[in-house]
């Protein structure tokens, strides 16, 4: 065990853990921000998917002793009031249907964005093709990426 | 308007006990939502002082907002937004000023809180109505008694009480109570479906907003005071049981409470058909977080020994071969078929296959359990919660009424979720650790140990006159362990001289339903072969379907014959007009067809694709539904695009094979679904206009779209696929 100081969303925070621990259980069983999903462990999924400073990155295969003094995003704390242009596009899109993967496909492609404001219908395939997604809403992520792309 | 007699009894209307100072205050509970709606930038709405029970679906409250109660499990099908859409109708509320809140169990007020079938909104249909109508009718009587008005002057809008005569009007809210205490009618009225305002007009989900802020929703995000995290290690392989556990290792390791055993049903307990359970022995790990118990499983020493036989996908193939080769078991027989075959000029013969899959719910297996000696409080994602309440009371020695279930959001169901040995497992645990749990199945956990979709094979075989004439029709299809069989399907009833078999081979892997149960592969099959005799016929496909729904539906074969004809050939109608089927398409684009009927709603289909280098790149899917009146259309259109990714995706890429009892395939490394890139460019859905009463969406749009992959496969490359999934048959037709 170890004392780690994050900085997650703005707000410091202290935990007592195995360093070896994920980001994604620190953030879940330890600072109740449950937004970030667990579904495979082996960041094949993408429901994990939080932001280590502007980067998006798999927080279950994340150890909190490798965060250090970055900067952590979850999707809590996308934006202050759950309106960052992507929240309010895939409302406007309706796209969840379960409503599980969501989370991490929106923090991916906010980090898309972030990259790359304006990118090409490739690109944004390649860079969602780490998000699962076992509803099927694919189609309408896409779309509600395309509708916040600075064009 | 129609007037129905309600056949709600006291039972189905618990009224509140009324105060003293009138009404009864029901607090929300944890999985309640506080927003109206499908907010955005709405400003919350105001909570009321008091909520006045009106009766158990709907509670108003005295400033006149609205509390729907969604009596069924919330899979992704979206019924927590289009059930109480249905009661919000009838009793003609502003939706704005509703907040739904998921009901728990409650066998005294719902009737079939099931998530399967596609049955929710068909079967929730009269309830969700008589709900909304009984409670408008009792706060236009309570309105009329309080203005000394006939009740029949009494009318509604939008929440509103009006008296047009005196010009008087109140809120819901301001007779709430009152209509709180007065009698159940006796009959409704119901509004003609041309009145509806709501049902019909696209409603935003109701968690949105949670859902894209990370609140707090699922099974997997449920957390209590004083809780501890568990989870179950069952067998590697089915066919082993426990020999024994060292557990020493582990104990000792942090964090850890407990390590201990659990026999999940007891041995001489008759399991209902939801306890199905492969691994009945499994070892617990208690502890106090997720990761210290995910490193202290991995420190047992656990010794399984075979108890059964150990299978691999191998042997399946072999097992299946034997028995296709065999007469099978007649289900249905029109017409003298081995005549027709006899005397045919040509016959034609295909064979089908499909692998085992496996569900794959984003969210794991997971719930929550708090048993005491008295009682046991169980939440999280189930499809069965009436079901599994029987199956808690016989394991845990309770009666019914000390078990209490609620459900979670769920983060998908596909039918995995019927099955709920994990609650029984959660609240094993809970009783023996004496206190609150949250069992958690890792991905490997869930893959491993699914009620998986069977393993299919299908052979159909078609007699032609030397005119190219349709004499006959066989098929013979069997599984592991079940036939993928519907023998009153079309083309049953089409055609004169008819013979279906079915075969099945036993096997010791759990298997169960799993989205459009055997639909899901006979369609594609059977909607293949079809594709390849319109070929053999010299027939366009749309045209020779038509051409036998026609038949079907002048001079049908038999009298058991399980679809309409007409709706049928509707789908396919609508789907030729709106695809534009027979255009021209361009260069390297193959398109095909496919129509189905399931869950009592026709699904028809054209898919527009090419294939690079044995990669399909599916440029459109053009979906043509008939699932009576659509509630909420645009969520069902959602509903129709994800049915239509999820069928091309499992018939392309999905697969579980099994080696020596355990699954190849245990996370989504070596399972393979369809991602982002791979997924349809386009996805158009044209709903067939109808009264008639709705029918399910969840399934029926899956299992034709693997047809119509199969058959646009075909014209795109001009080589045939029959062996899901199919991505493995077009690399091997890749040069070199």
């Amino acid at each position: 065990m170890a004392v780690f100081t994050l900085n997650v969303n703005g707000k410091r925070y202290e935990v007592d853990v195995d360093p070896a621990t994920p980001m994604l259980w620190v953030l879940r069983d330890h600072l109740n921000l449950v937004g970030t999903k667990y579904g495979c462990g082996i960041a094949q999924c993408g429901a994990c998917t939080i932001h280590l400073d502007d980067v998006a990155v798999r927080s279950c295969m994340l150890p909190v002793s490798q965060v250090g003094n970055r900067r952590i995003t979850t999707i809590e704390g996308l934006s202050a009031n759950g309106d960052h242009p992507l929240q309010r596009a895939w409302l406007e899109h309706d796209v969840p249907q379960c409503g599980y993967c969501q989370a991490g496909q929106i923090m991916n492609a906010a980090a898309l964005l972030k990259a790359n404001p304006n990118p090409t219908d490739e690109e944004i395939e390649a860079a969602m093709h780490g998000n699962l997604c076992r509803c099927g809403t694919y189609t309408r992520i896409k779309a509600a990426i395309k509708s916040v792309v600075k064009g | 308007m129609t007037i129905v007699k309600t056949k709600y009894g006291r039972r189905s209307f618990i009224k509140t006990t009324v105060l003293a100072g009138g009404g009864m205050l029901l607090g929300f509970s944890w999985l309640a939502g506080c927003k109206p709606a499908g907010s955005r930038g709405e400003a919350a709405l105001e909570l009321p002082d008091e909520w006045f029970e009106i009766n158990g679906f709907i509670k108003i409250g005295d400033n006149g907002v609205v509390t729907i109660m969604s009596p069924n499990p919330e899979i992704g099908q979206n019924v927590k937004t289009s059930m109480p859409m249905i009661v919000a109708e009838e009793l003609d509320v502003d939706w704005a000023r509703v907040v739904v809140e998921q009901a728990p169990l409650n066998t005294e007020i719902f009737t079939r809180q099931l998530a399967g079938g596609s049955q929710s909104i068909r079967q929730g249909w009269h309830s969700l109505r008589m709900a909304g109508a009984t409670a408008r009718h009792m706060l236009r009587q309570a309105a009329a008694n309080a203005w000394g008005v006939p009740f029949d002057e009494v009318t509604t809008e939008m929440g509103l009480l009006k008296h047009e005569a005196s010009g008087r009007t109140a809120h819901y809210g301001e007779f709430a109570s009152a209509a709180a205490r007065l009698p159940v009618p006796e009959e409704v009225q119901l509004k003609d479906p041309k009145e509806f305002r709501i049902i019909g007009t696209s409603r935003k989900n109701v968690d949105g907003q949670k859902i894209v802020t990370g609140q707090p929703l699922f099974g997997l995000d449920y957390r209590r005071d004083g809780m501890l995290i568990a989870m179950a290690v069952h067998a590697p392989a089915f066919g082993m049981k426990l020999k024994s556990v060292d557990d020493r290792a582990a104990r000792s390791m942090p964090g850890i409470v407990d390590v201990f055993p659990i026999k999940t049903y007891a041995d001489d307990y008759e399991r209902q058909w939801c306890d199905t359970d492969a691994f009945n022995e499994k070892v617990v790990v208690v502890g106090r977080s997720t990761w210290e118990v995910m490193q202290a499983r991995k420190a047992l020493r656990i010794e399984w020994e075979p108890a059964a036989p150990l299978e691999s996908t191998d042997g399946h193939r072999v097992a299946m071969d034997v028995l296709a080769a065999r007469k099978a078991r007649v289900v249905r027989r029109d017409g003298d078929p081995e005549a027709m075959f006899a005397k045919a000029a040509r016959i034609i013969e295909r064979t089908y296959t499909a692998p085992f899959l496996a569900h794959n719910t984003m969210e794991p297996m997971n719930f929550f359990a708090h048993v005491t000696d008295e009682r046991a409080e169980l939440v999280g994602p189930t499809q069965t919660p009436e079901f599994m309440e029987k199956s808690l009371a016989a394991r845990l020695g309770l009666p019914l009424e000390k078990i209490d279930i609620q459900m979670t959001r769920q983060g998908g169901g596909f039918g995995r979720r019927l099955y709920g040995h994990f609650m029984v497992e959660a609240a094993l645990i809970s009783k023996q650790v004496g206190a609150p749990v949250k069992l958690i199945y890792t991905r490997e956990d869930d893959m491993t140990f699914g009620n998986y979709r069977p393993a299919y094979r299908a052979t159909y075989r078609a007699a032609l006159d030397e005119a190219g004439n349709l004499l006959a029709f066989h098929v013979r299809a069997g599984g592991i362990p079940e036939s993928p069989l519907f023998p009153d399907r079309f083309p049953a009833g089409a055609v004169d001289h008819y013979l279906a078999e079915v075969w099945s081979a036993d096997s010791n892997i759990s298997v169960g339903a799993w989205r459009a149960p055997r639909s899901n592969f006979i369609a594609g099959a059977e909607q293949a072969f079809l594709d390849e005799l319109a070929e053999a016929m010299g027939k366009d496909p749309i045209d020779l379907r038509l051409e036998l729904l026609a038949r079907a539906a002048a001079r049908p074969v038999g009298d058991h014959n399980d679809y309409d004809p007409e709706r049928y050939a509707g789908v396919l109608k609508l789907v030729r007009e709106k695809s534009g089927w027979g255009q021209p398409l361009p260069q390297g684009v193959g398109r095909g067809v496919a129509a189905y009927y399931c869950h009592n709603s026709y699904v028809a289909q054209v898919v527009d694709l090419r294939v690079e280098k044995g990669k399909p790149i599916i440029e459109k899917v053009c979906c043509a539904v008939d699932c009576g009146i659509v509630v909420n259309p645009d969520a069902a259109v959602n509903m129709v695009e994800g049915g239509t990714v999820d069928g091309i995706g499992h018939a392309l890429y999905s697969e579980l094979t099994f080696t020596n009892g355990a699954p190849d395939q245990t996370n989504f490394d070596r399972y393979r679904l369809i991602r982002h890139g791979e997924a349809p460019k386009a996805i158009e859905v044209h709903f067939v206009e109808s009264d008639e009463h709705p029918t399910g969406l969840g399934e029926p749009p899956l299992p034709p779209v693997m047809g119509a992959l199969a058959n646009a496969i075909y014209r795109a490359t001009g080589k045939r696929v029959y062996h899901q999934p199919f991505i493995k048959e077009l690399r091997s037709q890749l040069p070199g």
